[in-house]
């Protein structure tokens, strides 16, 4: 058995808001509420379920961008989500985060080298330009595009070209987790299955390990190991990737495999 | 002759002083009792042609440059002002994509169903309230009485895009047109919006206009099928046919991207390249810089509608070497 690269213990993630602007009844949101779940070394865990049933609050909550209520995160044993920002810096570079909007998540003020420099010296990884632009030229590449895009500024550019970008900067700093929330579903389906083998393909040649958020069931089981199925801020089943299409215990994950329209071929259900 | 007839309906859009064709030779109609699925991905001219049944091309941007709309023997495109505005809401209605930002927001839904029906037919506002309620139950919204009085941000996404569909049913329109109505919900809640829209056709006989990127989707609700690339029809049959027998590489491609649930593959067969822009003139084929069957001709000669097999026609010069 070996050890788990991320171990989430009963992570739970309560927004307190105010029911109306006036009369503050504050109102407890438990977005998410006591989820567990382990990642290998070298695997994807999909969490899958519909809107609010809390998926992207666990992601935000594994980067420090929500706070953690009660629970523990152990990434190779060490707890830290009870780190102050400083101490958490350092893991940053290794649990890094792709988002769903390609248009809002480049800054359209920075050319394509510049966003992906930028993390490179912040952590360290490069200290002259000409290296750099060594490393985003072979990262570019590795992705699908030519290395001359990086004077270009994000405008110039497509959705599906733009989430490429958005994934050269994660890989670039070769992280041990990336999370991954949503990542293909603004993309049209011809472009999304490129981008869809693309992750796939850098996955496996770099043996990343990956928190994969969507809602989108035929998404998930093309790139998982194995699935979490969420509910109202609870996982409600959990396992291999086969068990939970093939053979789903619980009522809610029949109910959404069921839900799913499919394209008949013939008589036959494809 | 079918309720709504659509032939050679060309849209163009004026940019930088160049008019651009975003919808060329676009044909197909609906009869009563009928789902027609239009599907493509983003720019394909889906919507434009949908807006364009509507009337709801104004201006001088975006405009019909040829072609004709035909509603029940009525030529749509010269329709006065005021005969368009007796029409739309009324005998062909529409639901829009976005649950959320498609009713105004400061009215109570109620106000904003009456509002609909008072303007068609003649009711007191306690008729047409009573009537509001009864739509609503029919969209089955819980407690539609106490619900009526409800404002948008009240409801959930799937609520509001049911009193969409309920504001579109409240003159009991002959023709629906709904563009993507459930993409921005969940599975669940899609499931049930399809099944109540499928459960209201067959109570009053609606034909219905479906458009999606969603293949899943098409195929289990529409009787027919055109497929849509870069303004053209590339591909149209029926629903059962088109799946079984496709002879477009570009619906192969679509159908080879999306990941499905019910089987494992290693790797998705993507459609190479990206869909064109507007700005790029494309010779030939619109497909053939994507395309795997590409040869001079395709990159020279726009391919001509053919009649592949009896009801199924195709937009390619080598339809049926698609590999099955």
């Amino acid at each position: 058995m070996t050890e788990p690269l991320l171990r989430v213990i009963d992570l739970k993630t309560h927004f307190r808001i105010k029911a109306s602007w006036m009369f503050g009844e504050k109102q407890l949101i438990k977005a998410v509420d006591g989820v567990s779940f382990d990642i290998a070394p070298g695997e994807v865990l999909s969490l899958v379920g519909e809107s609010g049933c809390g998926k992207s609050t666990v992601g935000r909550t594994l980067t420090h961008l929500d706070q953690a209520t009660s629970g523990r995160a152990l990434f190779e044993g060490q707890d830290f989500l009870v780190m102050s920002p400083i101490e958490f810096r350092p893991l940053r570079r290794e649990i890094q985060m792709i988002f769903q909007d390609p248009f809002a998540s480049l800054n359209p003020r920075l050319k394509i080298e510049q966003t992906l420099g930028e993390p490179l010296f912040i952590h360290g990884l490069c200290k002259t330009w000409d290296e750099a632009r060594a490393k985003i030229a072979v990262m570019l590449e590795t992705v699908g595009m030519d290395p001359l895009v990086m004077k270009r500024h994000p405008h110039e550019f497509s959705g599906g070209q733009r989430q490429r970008i958005g994934i050269a900067r994660v890989m670039i700093l070769k992280p041990k987790l990336v999370i991954a929330d949503e990542a293909v579903s603004a993309l049209d389906v011809s472009i999304q299955a490129q981008v869809l083998n693309l992750l796939k393909k850098l996955q496996q040649d770099s043996g990343v390990s990956m928190l994969f958020i969507s809602h989108d069931l035929g998404v998930v089981r093309h790139i998982s190991d194995q699935v979490a199925v969420m509910h109202e801020g609870k996982i409600v089943e959990i396992g291999r990737k086969r068990q939970i299409f093939e053979a789903p215990q619980h009522e809610y994950t029949r109910k959404l495999l069921e839900s799913i329209p499919r394209v008949k071929i013939g008589k036959e259900v494809a | 002759m079918a309720l709504l007839e659509v032939q050679d309906l060309e849209i163009a859009v004026r940019t930088k002083g160049k008019l651009l064709p975003v919808v060329q030779g676009v044909s197909f109609d609906v009869d009563d009792n009928e789902t027609l699925g239009i599907v493509g991905e983003s720019g394909c001219g889906k919507s434009l042609t949908a807006l364009a049944i509507m009337g709801l091309l104004g201006g001088t941007t975006v405009r019909i440059t040829g072609g004709n709309i035909r509603f029940d023997g009525m030529d749509l495109l010269t329709l006065s002002d005021g005969e368009r505005r007796s029409i739309m809401g009324n005998r062909m209605a529409m639901i829009f994509q976005e649950p959320m930002t498609s009713l105004n927001p400061v009215y109570r839904i109620g106000d904003q169903i009456i509002e609909n029906i008072r303007q068609h037919q003649k009711m007191t506002n306690a008729q047409a309230r009573d009537r509001a309620v009864e739509l609503l139950s029919l969209v089955r919204i819980p407690n539609p009485s106490e619900r009526v009085d409800s404002f948008p941000h009240q409801m959930s996404g799937g609520q509001r895009q049911r009193v969409m569909i309920a504001m579109a049913l409240s003159c009991d329109p002959k023709l629906l047109i709904a563009d993507e109505p459930t993409t921005a919900l969940d599975v669940t809640v899609q499931k049930e919006v399809l099944d109540l829209m499928a459960d209201l056709q067959t109570r009053m006989g609606t034909a219905i206009v479906l458009i999606s990127h969603d293949l899943g989707v098409i195929s289990e609700t529409c009787d027919k099928v055109a497929v849509m690339y870069r303004g053209r029809v590339v591909e149209a049959a029926a629903t059962e046919n088109l799946f079984t027998e496709l002879a477009h590489p570009y619906t192969r491609g679509l159908l080879n991207s999306i990941p499905v649930v019910d089987s494992d593959v290693d790797w998705l067969e993507a459609i190479p390249g990206r869909v064109p822009t507007l700005e790029e003139e494309l010779t030939g084929c619109a497909f053939h810089p994507r395309c795997a069957l590409v040869t001079k001709l395709c990159a020279t000669t726009v391919p001509q509608e053919i009649e592949y097999k009896p009801g199924h026609s195709v937009r390619c010069h080598f339809s049926g070497k698609v590999a099955p």
